[in-house]
């Protein structure tokens, strides 16, 4: 038996659907010129570097043509771990991650070890653009890999956990961290089987966690408990996440920030698209948070004065509160 | 926003309205049945004469259908730049007759007419019982057809059994007395026959006429023979040896007269296009008679030519496939590879039929995805991989329809119908997604095109719709505007309720 949810729930939740989310939040907020400051990942680094001031992984190098794979081979062969990436990837498609090496060898976050050819046959794919937006050619980034803060280490399993931040007009609206799975491959996408924890905007404590859209309360191959979850650095996150939206010239946007253990929060990428399963890791809808959005970017203009009414107005507390007001 | 949800709101209703009304209008104004309560087939032959032409002027005669051949013709048209024309009428026959002082270039006439099956007895009136001449035989064909004609005599019992018999040898095709009486007259196999019934004493002559088929463009005319066998007319088949006339003939010519007679001309072809209407009568009928008083009955898609009318049908169908697209995706939430992949494979099932063709389909895609599992250990580049598929699928689709029709099952010849770009495409992104996101994946899109795909087929193979769109293209400004108010939906779709179901703990 397949369980459903009526609408009327749904509408009374606040949950935004697909329909509504393209319409309504992302046509009406997201202006097309501005998209390809955040699909294409060399300008988002670009301009996070230049306007925001906003810390972002090392770049080692770009491949824009076949010729110079050989060269670029060369150029990484004393790196010990770094991540490929297509520049115009969707999706987390086609990124390939190093974390070690072993001989001539490089070895996969899962432990796997492959070669040169391997590598090679990897870059030509997304310079063809195999894994980009409407499949056009692209080049290939490779960018240093995170070493990330040892507190988060037991949320994932064998990749990076990233906390993603849906933010408008400088307001944070929900927050989730991404867990890799064994089942997504290490990779921090939910809709691969990716564990999504709901973080709360007020103190960055976990609210809910959701695996294939079920919720959980502990990491299915780590066993960490995930209700306990909290974030460090949680203010400067969302000042990070917060700073985008003026950055990008993109109203609504979703933050991929990950948790340096030198550099603490890094910007990793930006999607102006972002997906709808926050909803169901943080058990809340999308829809009355934007009205109470709309309202914060209505009453002030300073950037810090918006981010703590967010915090007031989303913390679980009150959330909370609302919920059973519903019930 | 409120601004230019209420403009679409505006432009969807107007189109909507727009078209339903020019649709009751011309259904209760002009009498244009909605819902018609029968169907029958009409056929619309397009003659096409052309020739080359020699000195001298021109004159090209085309006998005409004949009036009792169990057809009723709805309406005929001429067309003819520059020629005279006339049709000439004769007690029992009737000719069109185009004719021209000079003329310089390869030319080309038209006969277009409209015909319907009346089901009514074709039987023959008045027709000569004489026999027929037979050419200066030498002795040896004589003592062969003799002996041929005897040897069959024996094996037969009555005329009929003796015909029969007869085609029947001249079919196979192994007979060792056919191919030397074939042989040695140096005539068609038609002929050949039409000498042997007149040299065992039965009285025959010619049926000219086209085999119908929806679609053909190029088809040309086919000859039977009308024998007189124990008291009665007789039509016979040389081709396949049968007796009676062919289902969906449509007669032209009785007798040995030529069909088409070219003066002043060399070279001369005739040909036909064909397509079939699955129309009520009374449609096309009160459409004929108005189509001069209304203007808005004129510009029907039956003013055009055969050939475009024949496209027209398939084309108008597509606006219906993709609002069923549009509707699955946007209402329902079914994911689909590509997004209007499912209707070019639903135009291919409509030539295939639908169980047919999803077999095909997937035996395609099925091989296609394992060999193309091969190439990508071969590290290609992007562009040359996708072509090297490209070429898998059509060697695939050669091997299924070469080892097919060998084994006897026609249908599958149909595979030619899939479009071959779009095949490969669709192995490509289908492998792409098994390597990044798994069979499941896969299974969930590929099955989700296919369901999309097969409910287009559906709507599209539907008699009503193709009827509805087919007489009333008006309505493709209604679907328009529906389409619209769908681009504005900002409603949960149907696979939301259950993605998430999750939140019902909430509330």
């Amino acid at each position: 038996m397949i369980h459903l949810v009526s609408p009327k729930t749904l509408r009374s939740l606040g949950i935004v659907g697909m329909n509504q989310r393209n319409i309504s939040f992302i046509g009406k907020n997201n202006q097309r010129k501005n998209y390809r400051l955040v699909d294409d990942k060399l300008l988002t680094k670009q301009i996070a570097i230049d306007k925001g001031g906003i810390p972002v992984p090392e770049l080692y190098g770009v491949v824009s043509y076949l010729f110079e794979i050989e060269s670029f081979l060369k150029k990484i062969r004393h790196r010990q771990s770094f991540v490929i990436k297509p520049v115009q990837g969707s999706g987390g498609k086609g990124i390939l991650v190093v974390t070690g090496r072993d001989g001539d060898k490089y070895i996969k976050s899962s432990g796997a070890r492959i070669d040169d050819s391997d590598i090679r046959h990897h870059i030509t794919n997304t310079l063809a653009g195999l894994y980009s937006l409407g499949g056009r050619t692209d080049k290939a980034m490779v960018e240093g890999l995170i070493d990330f803060d040892p507190a988060l280490k037991a949320y994932s399993y064998e990749g990076v956990p990233d906390i993603r931040v849906i933010v408008f007009q400088g307001v944070p609206l929900m927050a989730m961290m991404r867990c890799a799975t064994h089942k997504s491959d290490g990779k921090a996408n939910l809709h691969q089987g990716a564990v999504g924890v709901g973080l709360d905007i007020a103190t960055g404590k976990s609210v809910c966690a959701v695996q294939n859209g079920v919720v959980v309360t502990e990491h299915p191959d780590t066993g960490a408990v995930l209700t306990t979850l909290q974030v460090p650095d949680w203010d400067k996150i969302l000042e990070l996440a917060a700073s985008c939206n003026a950055m990008t010239g993109l109203g609504y946007i979703g933050a991929d920030v990950v948790l340096d253990r030198q550099f603490g929060p890094m910007l990793l990428e930006l999607n102006a698209r972002p997906g709808l399963a926050i909803q169901v890791a943080n058990q809340a809808g999308l829809r009355h948070r934007m009205v109470i959005a709309q309202a914060i970017v209505a009453s002030t203009d300073d950037p810090a004065e918006r981010i703590s009414l967010a915090k007031q107005r989303f913390g679980a507390l009150v959330a909370a509160a609302t919920t059973t007001s519903f019930g | 926003m409120v601004a230019s949800r209420t403009q679409i709101g505006i432009i969807a209703g107007g189109l909507i309205l727009f078209g339903l009304g020019l649709t009751l209008y011309k259904s209760i104004s002009l009498g244009l049945p909605l819902l018609p309560e029968k169907y029958q087939d009409v056929w619309t032959v397009e003659s096409k004469i052309s020739f080359y032409p020699t000195d001298g002027p021109a004159e090209v005669s085309l006998s005409l259908p004949e009036n009792d051949n169990g057809w009723v013709i709805l309406n005929e048209n001429f067309a003819s730049s520059g020629f005279g024309f006339t049709v000439a009428t004769t007690e029992d026959s009737r000719a069109a007759l185009w004719t021209k002082q000079t003329v310089s270039d390869f030319t080309t006439v038209y006969y277009k007419t409209q015909v319907y099956d009346q089901d009514a007895v074709r039987t023959p009136q008045n027709l000569s019982e004489e026999l027929a001449d037979l050419p200066r035989l030498s002795d040896t064909q004589r003592k062969a057809f003799d002996l041929f004609v005897k040897q069959l005599r024996e094996k037969s019992t009555s005329d009929t059994g003796f015909v029969v018999l007869l085609l029947q040898e001249f079919a196979s095709g192994n007979n060792q007395d056919v191919e030397f009486i074939l042989s040695d007259l140096h005539e068609s196999r038609v002929n050949a026959i039409r000498y042997l019934l007149t040299f065992a004493g039965i009285p025959s002559h010619l049926l000219r006429g086209i085999q119908l088929e929806d679609g053909r463009r190029r088809q040309v005319l086919s000859t039977l023979l009308e024998a007189f066998i124990d008291g009665h007319w007789v039509a016979l088949n040389p081709a396949d040896a049968s007796v009676g006339m062919p289902g969906n003939f449509y007669l032209w010519k009785r007798g040995d007269d030529a069909v088409l007679t070219v003066l002043g001309g060399e070279k001369s072809s005739l040909e036909f296009a064909l397509v079939k209407n699955s129309v009520p009568i009374r449609t096309v009928v009160s459409m004929e008679q108005r189509s001069e008083e209304f203007a808005l009955l004129d510009f029907s898609i039956y003013a055009l030519p055969v050939e475009q009318q024949g496209i027209f049908k398939g084309l108008l169908l597509i606006p219906v496939a993709a609002l069923v697209v549009v509707f699955m995706r946007v209402v329902v939430g079914l994911s689909t590879s590509g997004t209007f992949m499912p209707i070019l494979i639903a135009l291919a099932l409509i030539q295939t039929t639908l169980l047919v063709g999803l077999a095909i389909f997937l035996v395609v895609v099925g091989a296609g995805l394992w060999i193309r599992s091969y190439l990508s250990h071969m590290n290609l580049l992007l562009v040359s991989r996708v072509a090297s598929v490209v070429i898998v699928v059509i060697l695939l689709m050669a091997a299924i329809a070469i080892v097919s029709y060998k084994l006897g099952i026609d249908q599958a010849l149909t595979v030619t119908f899939f479009p071959t770009i779009i095949l490969a495409w669709t192995i490509e992104r289908m492998s792409i997604l098994w390597e990044e996101e798994g069979g499941h994946e896969v299974f969930i899109q590929g099955g989700g095109s296919l369901l999309v795909a097969v409910l287009a087929y559906l709507v599209m193979s539907n008699r009503f719709i193709e009827h509805l769109t087919f007489n009333f293209p008006e309505l493709l400004l209604t679907l328009l505007g529906v389409i619209l108010l769908l681009g504005k939906y900002t409603g949960y779709r149907l696979s939301e309720l259950y993605r998430f179901r999750e939140m019902k703990k909430l509330a």
